[in-house]
């Protein structure tokens, strides 16, 4: 049986990929091509956010009973990851590759120090905690459909 | 399990980790200080006072300011727990180390008995804080992860290369008498191989997949490289204390292979990376474990050449590659990505939704990391050159060793400025009003 540990740091590295290619158009002067590959490196984050927001947070509160705890804090930091997203995708719309590379490296770091916290410790956490209930808490997020960006 | 104790999000204030990181260059400016005052005599054995003096401004000053420091920061993101009362700790921490570390290279340019008595007190108050802050937060971590075990070993060697100190200074603060020769192999083989390589493969199992985009570190070096080292470290201790050199000689050997193998894993790892852009650190990992590789194998091959087994230089080579190739190029680097990233976190966290935050490349430019990567590169040349032809050399290697660090120095404190700058022309919240 796949742990939550191994399904979602697989999801952390295919969205690496798609960041690294997006962010090579941007490097090389390539407009268009960064505004294609932008497109579904975002589109991807904000499925791998609703799913952990949505399925596996809430299955973690319930399990530890805590909600205040580390889920908080994951959650505040999709929002600065948000945040960001939508602040290349302006720069984006404003042409503006500099401001687009800036805002990419800001994200990578805030992207990389959340995936370690996650895989590192949050991940194996649910896996221990959800013990029989991780293989439905997994199909749940497969099923979960990806909502549009708001 | 226990998830209250469980603090993912604590990152301690700013000023905790920004004072180590602020100081570090100033001490490789010291160094390049003394080594203008000193001249190139300093290249020509590393057991002068002065040469001593050197290497403790490169070690403690800028090595273990930013390596204390840094621990400070990411332990709350790699182990999951926060260390103690973060801003008193940081102080009992930094403190010391400075007024030690000044004290240390005062004592062995001659400062005599005292000095050296004043450094062994406050470098010992300094570390025994952040050894005891550091395992206690260790301690307590959640999920015993290949960092965990990898920095568990890293504080081991850091314990020892300090108990090791302590016993060395005390030959010239109280008179002691111990095999000096012995316990100085033995200290810097502890603080050189165990304690910096350890922490910076325990960092770079983390940071160089995750910033360069490059497939993992193999599983199996991840956990077991630090055991490993630890274990040789030690057989090679008792080796040379008891006199077995042959034995000795054999686990010097394979340090020197473990050593390769970190340094030729990591220079695979990166020419795999996705990410195809120059990233700037990019350099300074290349430089770092390239210095890490070339020592190794010059440590290899010295008993094999007569010429070079008793020539002073190669000592003072391997020094060079280690401390100022290995050490202070990943340290380097890292400050590049440490700084700027904590000043936008900071603001961020502070000026949320207030104000538009600067991002990484405003706050520090691309250009400016590279301009001074070239000036680091310029002074590792310089001092490796110094090593051989001391009187050709040697100032100009002082020379550029003050310009890389003034304008790495200079580096840090512009995106300090401008974090400060963002902050106080922020409008005041809105409940203030």
């Amino acid at each position: 049986m796949i742990a939550i540990a191994q399904f979602l740091a697989d999801e952390h590295h295919s969205c690496d990929e798609s960041f690294a290619t997006a962010e090579e158009a941007a490097q090389t002067g390539d407009l268009v091509g960064c505004r294609q590959r932008f497109q579904p490196f975002r589109t991807a984050m904000e499925h791998h956010f609703q799913k952990e927001e949505q399925v596996l947070f809430p299955a973690f509160e319930q399990a530890t009973g805590n909600t205040m705890g580390p889920t908080r804090v994951m959650r505040l930091e999709h929002q600065q990851m948000r945040q960001t997203l939508t602040e290349m995708e302006q720069a984006l719309t404003g042409s503006d590759l500099d401001d687009f590379l800036g805002q990419a490296e800001t994200l990578l770091i805030l992207m990389q120090q959340h995936n370690i916290k996650e895989e590192q410790i949050l991940y194996p956490m649910c896996d221990r905690m959800l013990g029989a209930a991780v293989g439905p808490v997994i199909q749940d997020m497969r099923d979960l459909p990806a909502e549009p960006l708001a | 399990m226990i998830t209250a104790g469980l603090a993912l999000e604590q990152a301690p204030p700013f000023s905790v980790p920004l004072r180590f990181f602020l100081t570090a260059p100033l001490f490789l400016l010291l160094a390049a200080g003394l080594l203008l005052w000193q001249g190139p005599d300093v290249f020509t054995s590393r057991w002068q006072p002065a040469t001593l003096a050197l290497t403790h401004l490169l070690t403690l000053g800028f090595m273990a300011q930013v390596m204390l420091g840094a621990l400070l920061q990411i332990l709350p993101v790699v182990v999951g727990v926060v260390v103690p009362r973060p801003r008193l700790t940081a102080a009992l921490i930094h403190l010391p180390l400075t007024l030690g570390t000044l004290a240390l290279a005062a004592a062995f340019l001659g400062g005599g008995s005292s000095w050296f008595q004043g450094a062994a007190a406050l470098l010992g108050l300094g570390f025994g804080v952040a050894l005891l802050a550091i395992l206690i937060a260790l301690w307590r971590a959640p999920v015993a992860n290949e960092t965990v075990i990898a920095l568990r070993c890293a504080l081991g060697a850091l314990l020892v290369t300090i108990v090791l100190g302590m016993l060395l200074s005390s030959v010239f603060a109280w008179g002691w008498s111990f095999p000096l020769f012995d316990l100085v192999h033995l200290h810097a083989g502890w603080g050189l191989i165990g304690w910096t390589v350890l922490l910076v493969a325990g960092v770079a199992y983390q940071v160089v997949p995750m910033f360069q985009i490059t497939p993992p570190y193999p599983a199996w070096l991840r956990r077991g490289f630090a055991p490993l080292l630890t274990v040789l470290l030690a057989i090679w201790s008792i080796c040379m204390l008891l006199g077995w050199q042959v034995v000795a000689g054999w686990t010097s050997v394979m340090l020197a292979a473990a050593a390769m193998l970190l340094a030729g894993t990591t220079l695979w790892v990166l020419s795999r990376r996705r990410r195809k852009i120059g990233d700037p650190t990019l350099n300074f990992w290349r430089a770092s474990m390239s210095s890490l590789l070339m020592g190794a194998v010059l440590w290899l091959l010295a008993p094999w050449i007569p010429a070079w087994a008793s020539a002073p230089q190669l000592e003072l080579l391997l020094g060079v590659l280690a401390i100022f190739g290995f050490a202070v190029a990943a340290i380097n680097g890292m400050l590049y990505k440490i700084v700027p990233f904590l000043s936008w976190f900071h603001l961020q966290a502070q000026l949320f939704r207030r104000v538009k935050v600067p991002n990484m490349k405003q706050l520090l430019p691309y250009t400016s990391i590279q301009q001074q990567w070239w000036s680091y590169l310029v002074a590792l040349l310089l001092l490796l050159a110094a090593v051989i032809e001391p009187p050709v050399f040697g100032y100009p290697a002082a020379l550029a060793l003050g310009v890389s660090s003034g304008w790495l120095g200079i580096n840090l404190l512009r995106v300090y400025r401008i974090y400060d700058q963002v902050l106080r022309s922020a409008p005041p919240l809105p409940s203030a009003a």
